[in-house]
């Protein structure tokens, strides 16, 4: 943090951080309320889904993937940005990381706990789930280890484990500062959560050690999920999903997703939590610096793909582009091209970059522009094949999909917002490490 | 009166690692980087091999000033990212040629789309081996320190010298530790 005031001292950082962890007042419960109303949303719509079946939902032919892949893929793009703010930036050195990135990734490990439902969901019989696990049974038969999808079930449990396991590393050390602050049943809880941490010199080296090679190993991990959650489309052969640019493109988007997420959850977190001056102007600029970025890349892979379909000169692609802009869902196309491609166009200007409250706003519809980005990729292209077109129903969403989906955003952000009130949402140890250490010779207190 | 038996003490291994036995010494407590390594070259010129330095966050300057080894956490890792990855070849060819089905015409056991999961593999072995390798040489390290003393002030703004000395000794220690700059110095 070059902006550190000499004020910041390493105590200041951890008593203002240990003070999230205090009473956060009215608007903290609101915003928790609101969040398990939504989770119980969900889960009536569950359990009518279990008591009717699936028909309620909307599917119709040919859109058998429809909301709940759509969610499944937004929720793991999501998760990418922590990974990239925690592991990718930690290994190119960047000092800002350091007070955005516990949010990040807190937001990784509960944005893959709520994908990781959508599959369950969608296969209608969750309490056959195991069958995707490779295990012994009486027919001898083994999953399909071609199949895309069985690639991605070990993607995203590596993932999850491998992100679970990186959060709980670096949030050793500050559990045991504030474990030395805390009292009654906290005190308890972060003693046992900070497995004896002391801060001696053999932990120090064998744990700066076992987290960069953590973070080497998260940074291919991270571009290799949504490579292969972007396979589970393109290796079909469906026109609009049957395309060499969907790995790039989809990680490009992931991480355009989870940036915009991560400004539309840090910036009420720093106002409720009082962080202003640890997560400064500063940082969200940056953080628009690689929605910018991402988004570009985006934006290009949108002409690219238009591009190909029209110089493949293959009738059937053609058609599958053509349908998605001037077809029934031109509405979502269009939703995604401007609020994907056009919107973050803002961001070039620093008086954008550096107001908050357009950040935030320009970040909502980044989000709603990427939910429209995978539901026009999967749906879209489903309900345009045009291989048999006569044999195509209209495919509608009805209150069922609806409402998974809303229980889904209950269910993250009640946990996300659990984590922040009971653990340190800011890296104590690593603000305190970007900071300039304590030194007599400037203090100037002994000779 | 019942016979008198011998006392044989039973073993303890996870009471031994995690309350080893108290070890007798000098603890100080530094407000500065600077006092800290000086501190710490004081005691390697005096001999002292085996003290404890605490800091509230990793500092190079103090690595460099115990002249540590690296870390044997890399051995870990990289077993683990190797075992990782002929757990998944292992996995997919052999569940593969025990049930042999065609799919789409492809070999039986086809590499190309078997990389998927030996990656994959790769990273979780690796990972969890990391981890595992994190908390088992830290464990070792405290077993071999014993029970030292701390202060609960090093996870906050402190940095504390914790040397080992026999109690008559101790008196040596306490003045280096003294003359380094330790705002507090306490025995134990």
């Amino acid at each position: 943090m070059a902006d550190a005031t000499p004020r910041i001292t390493y105590d200041y950082v951890t008593r203002t951080i240990a003070r999230t962890l205090g009473n956060p007042g009215r608007g903290y419960f609101l915003l928790l309320g609101a969040a398990v109303a939504l989770l119980a949303v969900g889960i009536v719509t569950l359990l009518l889904l279990l008591r009717y079946g699936l028909g309620l939902a909307g599917y119709s032919h040919p859109v058998y993937w429809a909301v709940f892949i759509t969610c499944f893929v937004f929720w793991v793009g999501i998760a990418h940005s922590g990974t990239l703010i925690s592991a990718i930036l930690f290994l190119f050195r960047s000092g800002w990381r350091t007070a955005v990135y516990r949010t990040a990734e807190a937001m990784t490990v509960f944005a893959v706990m709520t994908a990781g439902l959508f599959p369950l969901i969608h296969i209608g019989r969750q309490w056959y789930f195991y069958w995707l696990v490779p295990y012994p049974n009486e027919r001898g038969l083994w999953p399909n280890f071609k199949s895309p999808l069985i690639w991605d079930e070990f993607a995203i449990g590596t993932y999850f484990t491998v992100s679970t396991v990186f959060l709980i590393m670096g949030l050793i050390p500050d559990i045991a500062a504030v474990r030395d602050l805390a009292t009654g049943w906290r005190k308890k809880l972060y003693t046992l959560a900070s497995v004896g941490w002391r801060g001696t010199n053999e932990e120090w080296r064998h744990y700066t050690r076992g987290y960069l090679y953590l973070a080497a190993l998260a940074t291919p991990l991270v571009l290799s999920v949504h490579s292969v959650v972007s396979w589970d489309f393109a290796m079909a052969i469906v026109p609009g999903w049957h395309a060499t640019i969907f790995a790039p493109y989809f990680v490009a988007g992931a991480i355009y997703s989870g940036c915009a997420m991560v400004i539309t959850l840090l910036v009420p977190i720093r106002t409720l939590f009082h962080l202003e001056e640890l997560i400064a102007v500063k940082h969200f600029e940056n953080l628009s610096k690689l929605c910018l970025l991402t988004g570009s890349i985006v934006g290009y892979a949108y002409v690219c793909e238009y591009f190909i379909a029209w110089f493949s000169g293959n009738p059937n692609e053609r058609a599958a582009f053509w349908y998605r802009v001037f077809g029934p869902y031109w509405w979502a196309s269009w939703t995604m091209i401007i609020c994907n491609a056009f919107l973050p166009l803002l961001l070039w200007f620093k008086k954008i970059r550096t107001n908050l409250t357009a950040l935030f706003v320009i970040s909502i519809f980044v989000n709603i522009g990427m939910w429209f980005e995978r539901y026009v990729i999967i749906v879209v292209s489903l309900a345009g094949e045009p291989y048999a077109p006569w044999a195509n129903a209209v495919y509608n969403p009805t209150w069922a999909d609806w409402g998974i989906m809303a229980g889904s955003f209950g269910w993250f952000f009640m946990w996300f917002l659990l984590f922040v009130k009971n653990f340190p949402a800011v890296s104590i140890a690593e603000v305190k490490e970007v900071l300039p250490p304590p030194r007599r010779t400037r203090a100037g207190a002994h000779a | 009166m019942s016979t008198h038996l011998p006392h044989i003490p039973l073993p303890q291994p996870l009471h031994d690692i995690f309350r080893p036995p108290p070890t007798p010494g000098v603890l100080g407590v530094f407000a500065y980087l600077d006092a800290t390594l000086e501190a710490i070259e004081k005691l390697r010129a005096a001999g002292h091999t085996d003290f404890t330095v605490y800091s509230p966050i990793p500092r190079h300057e103090i690595e460099d000033a115990l002249g540590q080894a690296v870390s044997p956490v890399r051995m870990f890792t990289l077993i683990g990212g190797i075992a990782g990855c002929g757990f998944g070849a292992w996995l997919t060819l052999w569940m593969s040629y025990d049930w042999p089905v065609v799919v789409g015409g492809k070999p039986i056991g086809a590499i190309p789309p078997y990389v998927v999961i030996m990656f994959e593999m790769t990273i979780l072995f690796g990972a969890l081996s990391t981890i595992l390798g994190i908390l088992f040489n830290a464990a070792f390290a405290a077993r071999r320190l014993g029970t030292i003393q701390w202060d609960p002030r090093f996870t906050n703004d402190k940095f504390g010298i914790f040397v080992p000395t026999e109690p008559d000794k101790a008196a040596a220690a306490e003045a280096l530790l003294r003359g380094a700059g330790a705002e507090e110095v306490r025995r134990g």
